[in-house]
């Protein structure tokens, strides 16, 4: 039967055993390839979906991508709970085993690097949301002008001045919620990070679709040691208390995907020259 | 939502997480290794732009009954046709809109 290998993470070894009814992509479960004392997470998958032709039509898929990312995700996080992996990124497909040891030996020294400085660290997300369609309202009937309530505006049949204005306030009430759940964010990411060990911010989720569920103003992530991690949980959800009109979301933990930066892009294997 | 009983395992699928936050990392975190198979990471990464600018909370858009990955014909071929019908239904409606507003207009 043909093959592929598809590579989850690399990691230390470890004692405790992966969940027995664990499966990755594709279906396969996925097993473990030791080489100089580093390993590597790894599963098979066909190669009708994983050469280089169907893979490239199945990620512009978006049912295929969801089902593929979240069991990437799923084993990730299975590894998570046992161990501290390094996540590599969705798709990461050699031709056989021998093809992932060549390449975990080339990268040997940037894992090992890598895992020593993220040892028993997790990654929190925390994002913050300003509730804009719940403010809306109430900060529109505190902004109507005293000049307009003798005249008992028919909400039905507007004029197109009555329209635009209603329009702007409600674009001003939206941006003031905003600014206040800017300035939250700021303020709980002025605590968060200095708890952590490790921030890195990321472009806030595109509320295009859900401006019901209000509008993403801030998204981080958080390196903090598993260990102080209640800690870390109960700062932000402190946070959450005071706080009408923004929502706080954490998610996690996470394995360190946002932390793992310092691991360079791979250059071609060209011997470097000196200047 | 509570918390206190979250440490340490992780939340199980599902749970927590939505599909942008997933996406986020698994498509645009982590470490970036050329494997036997090469796959033009551009293509990557334009989908994540892609996905940047219509996923918000798919959860949210889910209970809103939206099901954007059938909508957005960047995303799924099966959408075009969509696409195309809805296109057209919107020119249709801009055209009659704008016609008698010239009507009016060009009226002495």
């Amino acid at each position: 039967m043909t093959g592929l290998r598809y590579v989850y993470a690399v990691c230390r070894p470890f004692r405790s055993a992966l969940q027995a009814q664990l499966s990755g992509v594709a279906g396969a479960p996925p097993k473990q390839l030791t080489h100089h004392g580093l390993i590597a997470v790894v599963s098979t998958v066909p190669e009708a979906d994983f050469a280089e032709e169907p893979l490239r039509a199945h990620l512009e898929d978006l049912d295929w991508l969801t089902a593929t990312a979240r069991a990437h995700q799923q084993v990730i996080d299975a590894l998570t709970v046992v161990t501290t992996p390094l996540p590599l990124r969705l798709a990461t497909v050699f031709r056989d085993d021998s093809g992932v040891r060549s390449m975990m030996e080339a990268r040997e020294e940037d894992f090992r690097r890598v895992l020593d400085r993220l040892e028993g660290r997790v990654e929190w997300g925390v994002k913050v949301y300003a509730e804009t369609e719940r403010a809306g309202p109430t900060e529109r009937a505190g902004l109507t002008e005293p000049a307009e309530t003798g005249g008992g505006p028919e909400p039905k049949a507007v004029s197109g001045r009555d329209y635009l204005r209603r329009r702007r306030m409600q674009t001003q009430a939206r941006e003031d919620v905003w600014h206040r759940a800017a300035a939250f964010a700021g303020r709980l990411h002025e605590t968060l990070s200095s708890f952590a060990e490790e921030s890195r911010l990321h472009a806030p989720q595109n509320s295009a679709l859900s401006r019901a569920s209000g509008q993403n103003v801030f998204n981080a992530a958080y390196l903090v040691p598993r260990a102080d991690s209640e800690e870390f949980v109960e700062l932000v959800d402190q946070a959450k208390d005071d706080a009408p009109g923004i929502r706080v979301e954490l998610t996690g933990p996470w394995a360190a995907y946002s932390f793992t930066g310092e691991f360079a892009e791979e250059e071609p294997d060209e011997p470097e020259v000196g200047p | 939502m509570t918390m206190s009983s979250r440490l340490p395992e992780p939340y199980g699928q599902g749970s927590g997480a939505n599909l942008a936050d997933i996406l986020e990392r698994v498509l645009d975190k982590g470490i970036v290794i050329a494997g036997d198979i090469r796959i033009n990471l551009l293509d990557i990464e334009l989908l994540t732009i892609k996905l940047r600018l219509i996923v918000a909370s798919v959860d949210k858009a889910k209970e809103m009954g939206i099901d954007w990955w059938e909508d957005d014909p960047a995303l799924s071929s099966r959408a075009h046709r969509n696409e195309l019908a809805r296109e057209n239904a919107e020119l249709r409606e801009r055209l009659a809109q704008l016609e008698p507003t010239r009507g009016e207009e060009e009226a002495p």
